[in-house]
């Protein structure tokens, strides 16, 4: 079948209206050491460059973000009687094990909630706001911080993030050294506007963690702008476990960058649960730059009303004996959209490489749709790399068998959709996190 | 009071294609009947509308089950009134397990009875599942696998007959159970269907061969051709169709 190309007509997406009095008058507020200042505006300088990512370029043209309102969205929330009653009491359970090494919760963007065992921070591991981090560990921040895994360069987003960033965490697990315990962030917004937030994980060689990120937002009827980035970086023999968790209100639009590294065999867990928002452009991408390094990506989504979530990943064997494993499982009812579109890449020579990737997805409603686009760049010959996109509505067969055993429809097709959801849930080794997922699916279910 | 179900003049069709064009039958508790007939005679389509299937259309006739017009009800409000179909192939569920799925419909069925009820506790539903694929000498770890899925012919037709022997419904249909099982398995199955006769229990054995009636005897045999029930006997019925072959039966029924 041959697509004809058609030429879109399409308006520019509008840029929020910042200047570089904003980015300064941001780095006096926080009284920022100078380096990190001058990195705010050499990334404005980028950002200002940049052009603002439309329908005709590749990667957006499924998402259309044009309905933003920018007068509304670009506002940067000012924490004002922030507090840790803010959040809801459930987010700040730990959701890893019962016990955790640390908890750090953001409202509107300030710290109001640290928790770090004082037994770590003994084994030199450091677990704080990334604002803190740039002005007391320096040497450790600076070199890693939008150097290394998300650069201002490599998109509008990005270096708007980099100039811009509001609040953030900062993970640091020294050489040789094993966090038995789970950190966990909570990052709520109680106003609307715009939040830019950033975690940067940094494992040394043979080190090991596990950290929960857990986003949230009261509702509005205001447009809110997220613009995120999230850096792991994991040495040689590191170990990471990283969850990220995404329940915005509904009038947010997310546009995060996120990629980690990691180093000859080293190992990532990566998984992110989203929910929430009106809009999502997320960015996740997976270096494996080390011999043997292994990484697995679990993504869960479940789109309802009129959202939007558009997943954009990389898998980048960039060393011999490299291996990725990537699912997507996601579900889409109402007149929502979802779009997957993952790449595997290899360098030249890069042998014995082992990459998969699957998107499964569940359409609920005859308004929804979803797309799921696989690809693989591979410039090598001794390689297992495969790839599969599968899209299934809810059928009747399975349902109908339920209920000749005396389920009600209701429960039935629940449980048909749980089923589909439960090859992904089964990949989180945390019951915790299931039950927050299973319980958030089941509550867009029942809305049905 | 011993429950019946009872087929009235029943016309079904599917897609607008008459399949079944009045059938009359009643089976009640502590019975056991077997329907017989040739392939496309319409057996299944019986089996599956009485579970109420979605995709066939009553045109015409009743069926009661214990007093209560069967075709207005759910498929599963006709499982929690004491109906059970077995079927000829059961659909592969991912995901969900044979346990969770067995407690959710035995949980269903205490929540009808009692809105307050908490459900079947779990040890409880641990020793009812073991003592139940005893009976069906069913490996323990059966339990945890994903609904049918991966499971072979003959451990699908078990997992039926463990659901059945769960449920312990009032009129049990059980659609071709014998299709493609090895005689082993054919009498796993049918000592398992045997363990749960009694009064209570009234069982319509669908099939095509003569061979599990062997195993599992009715009391009633009836023959069905082109959507009808054309035969009613004893079990003897059962013997000279296996001798005579269905031609006799179609030759009875539609001289030339």
């Amino acid at each position: 079948m041959v697509v004809a190309k058609q030429r879109r007509r399409t308006s520019a997406p509008a840029a929020p209206g910042y200047t570089l009095e904003d980015v300064k008058a941001l780095s006096a507020a926080h009284r920022e050491p100078a380096w990190l200042a001058e990195s705010r505006v050499a990334a404005w300088e980028v950002y200002e460059d940049l052009p603002m990512p439309s329908l005709s370029d590749e990667d957006w043209r499924r998402t259309d973000y044009r309905h933003i309102r920018w007068s509304e969205a670009e506002t940067i929330i000012q924490p004002n009687g922030a507090s840790v009653a803010q959040i809801p009491a459930s987010k700040l359970e730990p959701l890893i094990g019962d016990q955790q090494a640390g908890l750090l919760a953001f409202v509107d963007g300030q710290v109001v909630q640290r928790e770090f065992s004082t037994q770590m921070a003994g084994q030199g591991i450091i677990f704080t706001d990334l604002l803190t981090a740039c002005r007391e560990y320096e040497s450790l921040v600076r070199p890693n911080l939008m150097t290394k895994a998300v650069q201002p360069t490599e998109g509008k987003f990005a270096a708007l993030h980099a100039a811009l960033w509001t609040h953030g965490v900062f993970l640091y697990v020294p050489r040789n050294k094993v966090a038995e315990l789970p950190f966990h962030v909570v990052i709520h917004n109680t106003r609307p506007g715009a939040s830019l937030g950033h975690v940067l994980v940094v494992l040394e060689e043979n080190s090991q963690a596990t950290i929960l990120v857990d986003y949230t937002s009261a509702p509005t009827d205001q447009h809110c702008a997220y613009i995120g980035a999230t850096e792991l970086l994991v040495g040689d023999a590191a170990n990471l476990q990283y969850v990220g968790l995404q329940d915005w209100n509904r009038q947010t639009y997310e546009f995060s960058h996120q990629r980690a590294r990691v180093g000859r065999d080293g190992n990532l867990d990566w998984i992110v649960g989203t929910m929430g928002g009106r809009l999502v452009k997320a960015y996740m991408e997976l270096e494996l730059d080390g011999l043997g390094a292994h990484g697995r990506m679990s993504g869960f989504f479940f789109a309802d009303g009129e959202q939007l979530f558009d997943h954009d990943t990389q898998q980048n064997h960039n060393a011999p004996l490299t291996v990725s494993d990537l699912l997507f499982k996601g579900a889409a009812k109402d007149s929502a959209r979802t779009v997957w579109q993952g790449m595997i890449k290899s360098l030249p020579k890069m042998q014995k490489i082992d990459g998969f990737q699957a998107s499964r997805n569940l359409i609920l409603s005859k308004t929804a749709r979803m797309d799921g686009i696989p690809g693989l760049e591979i410039e090598a010959d001794d390689v297992a790399c495969s790839h599969a996109a599968t899209f299934g509505t809810l059928e009747e067969e399975p349902v109908f068998y339920l209920m000749s055993r005396g389920i009600h429809r209701s429960d039935a097709e629940l449980m048909v959709i749980d089923g589909f959801f439960d090859e992904l849930l089964q990949r989180i080794p945390f019951e915790r996190v299931r039950e927050r997922l299973q319980a958030a699916m089941e509550a867009k279910i029942i809305g049905m | 009071m011993v429950a019946a179900l009872e087929i009235r003049n029943l016309h079904v069709s599917v897609e607008d294609r008459p399949i079944l064009r009045g059938v009359n039958l009643t089976v009640k508790q502590g019975e056991v009947h077997a329907l017989m007939g040739p392939n496309g005679s319409g057996k299944s389509t019986l089996a599956n509308v009485l579970m109420g299937h979605p995709a066939y259309q009553v045109t015409a006739g009743q069926v009661i089950f214990d007093g209560e017009d069967l075709l207005e009800m759910e498929a599963d409000e006709r499982s929690r009134a004491g109906l059970f179909l077995a079927f000829q192939y059961p659909v592969a569920i991912p995901g969900v397990t044979l346990a969770n799925f067995l407690r959710q419909a035995l949980n269903a069925r205490l929540k009808a009875k009692d809105p307050d009820s908490k459900g079947i506790s779990i040890p409880e539903f641990r020793r009812l599942m073991k003592a139940k694929m005893d009976l069906l000498q069913m490996d323990h770890s059966f339990a945890g696998r994903y609904l049918n899925d991966g499971f072979s012919g003959g451990e699908k037709k078990r997992a039926e007959i463990l659901q059945m022997a769960t449920l312990e419904p009032r009129i049990a249909i059980l659609d071709e159970t014998d299709s493609g099982l090895d005689i082993d398995a054919l009498r796993i199955v049918s000592d398992g269907v045997n363990k749960l006769r009694g009064p209570q229990l009234g069982v319509l054995v669908i099939t095509h061969y003569q061979r599990i009636l062997n195993y599992i005897q009715p009391e009633y045999v009836h023959v069905m051709l082109d959507g009808q029930i054309v035969e009613s006997g004893g079990p003897d019925l059962a013997l000279r169709l296996e001798e005579m072959g269905y031609e006799w039966i179609r030759a009875r029924h539609n001289p030339a």
